[in-house]
């Protein structure tokens, strides 16, 4: 079958293209801009940023999952062009989301905040552009903003990141200014999508979502060749071999079509039951004519950051289950697995893609299904090399083998990217210094600003890390990472006992030279959360049952109300129901009440 | 005939003291005349109901009731005696701060049929007088008590307060002594509460006070528990002392979670199944009853398992603790079944013990009372 002129002039007015922004720079309500722009959405149908379809993606203002919608634009030439934006999730954690979208795409608008200039994440951004060979439109945003200096974002723009400062589009996504210079670049700058029609269809799966009715929605981006309904399908890497039932376009709605072709993006629905079964970045073939070779990048996620999620009532157990369930229909990065603890009962051990994606699951299990949980300290998965020479990854502290079997330990690590004011070089070096990590370069990106590359353990940033250069620097550092692979390091499990008895759940991991401090910090800290009970309670932190540090909570010497309030029994009942209330949230450890903070609290020291 | 104690807030005080969170307003004569010509329309509202009860005991509360003048007191007893019969063996206590009282007034209230004073003495140092903000000095208590004996009181109680900041564990000491030598009939001691909106509150978040040493309150406690019954006043209830027969009528209808009508604003009542409180606003308390409405705010009807977990908690303050059979006769439930988890949970730690009869605090638990009581709350 030959190329048909109608078909290469099809392929010739589409542009795929992504918009990449540090958070907060204005990505999403840029991404409105253009939707109004095009009429995809009118202004009645357009509650504040369409895109974010999660109230927690809209209150955290970042993108969890990523959406796409197809634009019709009329150019400046005449022509009707199709536009396909690829929303992109704005996190580190989903840094592996964002390359498979990028991929499904030959552009991106790169959106810089005009007072803030370039940030971390921007930097990230650019280089993940760069590497899927894309087309980038650089926008300075806020340009009405006071403190705007569209100058310095150029200058930036040139000595960081190499980009035409010149070729710049100033923009304002709240007043809607250059939103219509930014749609002709992406007519004139961005290539259209090459890839043969006629060839075995290729199409690279970059997010799906699990729909009750209708199962796996997969979000495509057609690479080669054409997929059409009643067509047999098989992904590339995950094996599965499905009927592919419907396709189509979202303008914004999902819009059933008679196939999708070359350089096409929209959703396929083939009957599939789990969205496992249809990975990110997985390839969608013909079965019956299939392609040679899938299409690159595709990896099986594996989860970062680990965690204990026990329900506070442990009648809540099959409950906990049943929404882990429904929520990993959803999310193919979510694990889980039973986990039981002598401290907190039966829950789940759970793997997370980050702390971002740790809190988003742990918020929407409760909001979303009314659980209430506890949460244990977040780990990673640290690589354990035994005498006997068995190499396994323990995720958990609990599972830690003795020390005397160990024969080498090594952790994750990560290189982190730190943009900041130079003023703040020292602080940044300090923290990361404190955080075990290996200076690897320093780059001023102005006289005013640098950036600042270290080697860390992942360990380190998942704990507070980033809160702490936050207030180190006065809000004005940004940071991202990407994962570099283990590193050999001397790590010791950190236990805590509670009026003697080893609590399991507080156990944790800990580099050997910061485990005396963090152990006497923990025991401290546990202290004062644990309340006074009637008896006294020791609390101890030790390594390889070597005590450490150890505090007491003194027993309470009593606990009446005296006064009379002259018949105002209410009052009285109410200050009692506040107390029985408080205890409630306590979980019973041995003998001793211990509140929920108290299994937080090894998060939060350093 | 169902019978009732009946508490009178008088909300006026020459001074409010430092630590005080209960309803009190500076002494003005304009105010008190406002006042009166109130309480005589509440107790106009409240004519059916008081003339259907007998009133056992009569509690005139503060506030400061002996600050107001003999005129005003008189006019007060002259209110209370048109509208409410008291039962002629009826125990009826004022209030009186330590140099607000003459003979006059004493004598007022003597003719009045009031037969208990309850004497605010707080502590016998001038020192923690002056800090806690009271208007006395250690002096007039003296001088107050023979006041009253003068005036043929037979029936009097000292509120002593501990755990006071700077107190030592020997001024507490002597405090209890001296009263023991004056003798009255009755001791209540209650330790300093930091209410919140009180200065004291606000003196102590800012550093300025400090909250006395935990070890040391309950040593002022026991020396309390161990000096008093020695003396003859036995330990009726968590922070009342008295001989037996003396012990307090009017708090014991509290402590056996029974009705009180309480008068005045922001009084407190409980007709056997609903709690009601007034407003605490003098302003809005007299301007209600203008409308000729009462000045109720906060209204509650129990529910069954309310009134039963409150009956136990309040009962549970006297010493002899709960009658099981009053229990039982009350609710037609077996107060031992009903409560079976968590008697045994706390029978198992020592804080609660069980007789065929009765169940009390122990010693243990009468330290540790509130642990006990939230055992008893509906979940």
């Amino acid at each position: 079958m030959g190329l048909s002129l109608r078909e290469l002039e099809r392929q010739q007015k589409i542009r795929n293209f992504s918009i990449v922004a540090h958070i907060d720079h204005g990505k999403s309500t840029l991404a409105d801009r253009i939707l109004e722009h095009t009429g995809a959405i009118s202004d009645r149908e357009m509650t504040e940023q369409v895109l974010d379809t999660m109230d927690l993606e809209r209150e955290r203002g970042i993108t969890i999952k990523l959406q796409a919608v197809c634009l019709q634009y009329k150019a400046r030439d005449g022509r009707i062009y199709t536009l396909n934006l690829i929303d992109t999730p704005g996190h580190v954690d989903f840094s592996y989301e964002v390359s498979r979208s990028l991929a499904a795409c030959e552009g991106a608008i790169l959106v810089i905040d005009a007072a803030q200039g370039l940030e971390a994440q921007t930097l990230a951004n650019v280089y993940l552009a760069l590497e899927h060979d894309l087309e980038l439109i650089p926008v300075i945003n806020k340009i009405d903003l006071p403190g705007a200096n569209v100058d310095r974002v150029k200058k930036e723009l040139e000595t960081v990141l190499g980009l035409d400062g010149d070729e710049a589009i100033l923009a304002s996504a709240k007043t809607g200014a250059g939103v219509e210079e930014i749609l002709e670049a992406l007519v004139k700058r961005l290539p259209s999508p090459r890839g043969n029609p006629s060839s075995p269809p290729r199409a690279l799966i970059f997010d799906s979502h699990y729909d009750p009715y209708r199962g796996v929605v997969a979000y495509v981006r057609v690479v080669e060749g054409s997929l059409r309904p009643g067509m047999s399908i098989k992904m590339m890497a995950g094996g599965g071999i499905f009927e592919l039932a419907e396709v189509g376009i979202f303008s914004p709605e999902p819009t059933p079509t008679d196939g999708l072709s070359v350089g096409e993006v929209g959703f396929a629905i083939a009957g599939i039951k789990n969205v496992k079964d249809c990975r990110v970045g997985d390839t969608i073939t013909d079965a019956d004519n299939p392609a040679s070779e899938p299409l690159p990048g595709y990896r099986q996620i594996t989860p970062m950051v680990y965690c204990g999620l026990f329900p506070v009532d442990s009648n809540d157990y099959q409950d906990l289950r049943e929404a882990l369930e429904r929520l990993k229909l959803n999310d193919a990065a979510l694990i889980y697995g039973p986990d039981n603890s002598a401290a907190l009962g039966f829950g789940f051990r759970c793997g997370f893609l980050g702390l971002l994606h740790m809190e988003i699951v742990q918020e929407r299990l409760e909001r979303e299904y009314l659980l209430e949980l506890i949460t244990t300290a977040p780990s990673v998965k640290y690589q354990i090399t035994g005498i006997d020479g068995n190499v396994q990854y323990v995720d958990n502290p609990v599972d830690f083998p003795a020390q005397q079997e160990i024969a080498s330990l090594a952790e994750p690590f990560v290189r982190a990217t730190i943009v900041a004011p130079s003023t703040y070089v020292g602080p940044v070096m300090e923290l990361c210094q404190d955080n075990r990590g290996e200076f690897r370069n320093m780059e001023y990106v102005d006289q005013t600003r640098v950036v600042i590359t270290y080697d860390l353990p992942l360990s380190e940033i998942i704990y507070d890390f980033f809160d702490l250069l936050k207030s180190r620097t006065r809000g004005y550092a940004s940071l991202d990472y990407e994962y570099l692979g283990y590193q050999k390091a001397d790590l010791v499990k950190l236990d805590i006992l509670i009026n003697g008895e080893l609590v399991d759940a507080l156990s944790s991991i800990s580099h050997r030279d910061q485990a005396y401090y963090r152990g006497r910090e923990l025991v401290d800290k546990l202290r004062r959360l644990i309340p006074r009970q009637m008896f006294d309670i020791p609390i101890q932190a030790a390594v390889e049952n070597r005590p450490i540090a150890r505090e007491t909570v003194r027993a309470l010497k009593k606990d009446v109300l005296q006064k009379c309030y002259g018949g105002d029994v209410t009052r009285k009942r109410k200050l009692l129901e506040r107390q029985k209330e408080g205890k409630k949230r306590m979980k019973q450890v041995g003998s001793v009440e211990v509140p929920q903070e108290a299994f937080m609290a090894v998060l939060k020291i350093k | 005939m169902k019978k009732i104690g009946l508490y009178i807030h008088v909300p006026f005080c020459v001074r409010k003291c430092h630590y005080c969170d209960f309803v009190s307003f500076p002494y003005r004569q304009d105010m008190v005349q406002n006042y009166l010509k109130g309480l005589q329309k509440e107790l106009d509202l409240y004519h059916q109901l008081l003339a259907e009860t007998r009133v056992n005991t009569i509690y005139f509360g503060g506030g400061t009731p002996s600050c107001l003048s003999q005129r005003e007191l008189s006019a007060l007893f002259a209110l209370l005696n048109r509208h409410a019969k008291a039962e002629p063996s009826a125990e009826v206590s004022v209030e009186c701060n330590p140099g607000t009282i003459s003979p006059e007034k004493l004598r007022e209230m003597k003719a009045a049929g009031v037969n208990r004073i309850s004497l605010g003495v707080q502590a016998l140092q001038d020192e923690h007088l002056y800090r806690l903000g009271r208007t006395h000095k250690s002096m007039e208590v003296y001088e107050s008590h023979d006041l009253i004996r003068q005036a043929g009181f037979q029936n009097v109680n000292f509120d002593l307060m501990f755990a006071l900041p700077g107190q030592t564990l020997k001024q507490w000491a002597t405090t209890l002594t001296d009263t023991i030598e004056l003798g009255p009939e009755h001791i209540s001691t209650y330790n300093l509460v930091f209410e919140k909106g009180t200065r004291f509150y606000q003196w102590r978040e800012d550093g300025l006070l400090s909250t006395p040493d935990e070890e040391l309150d309950l040593a002022m406690y026991q020396l309390a528990l161990d000096m008093l019954p020695p003396a003859g006043y036995r330990q009726y209830e968590i922070s009342s002392f008295a001989p037996k027969g003396w012990e307090c009528r009017h708090n014991l209808t509290y402590w056996y979670n029974e009705p009180y009508l309480g008068l005045g604003p922001g009084a407190h009542s409980y007709d056997g199944k609903t709690r009601w409180a007034n407003d605490e606003s003098l302003t809005r308390y007299l301007s209600t009853l203008e409308q000729g409405r009462t000045p109720i705010v906060n209204q509650e009807k129990l529910t069954i398992e309310l009134e039963q977990s409150e009956t136990v908690i309040l009962g549970l303050r006297t010493r002899e603790g709960i009658d099981r059979r009053r229990f039982q006769k009350r609710f037609q439930r077996d107060l031992c079944s009903l409560y079976a988890d968590s008697i045994d949970k706390l029978v198992q730690q020592g804080l609660l013990k069980i007789t065929p009869r009765r169940m009390q605090l122990t010693a243990k638990g009468l330290l540790f009372a509130n642990r006990v009581f939230i055992e008893f709350l509906p979940t």
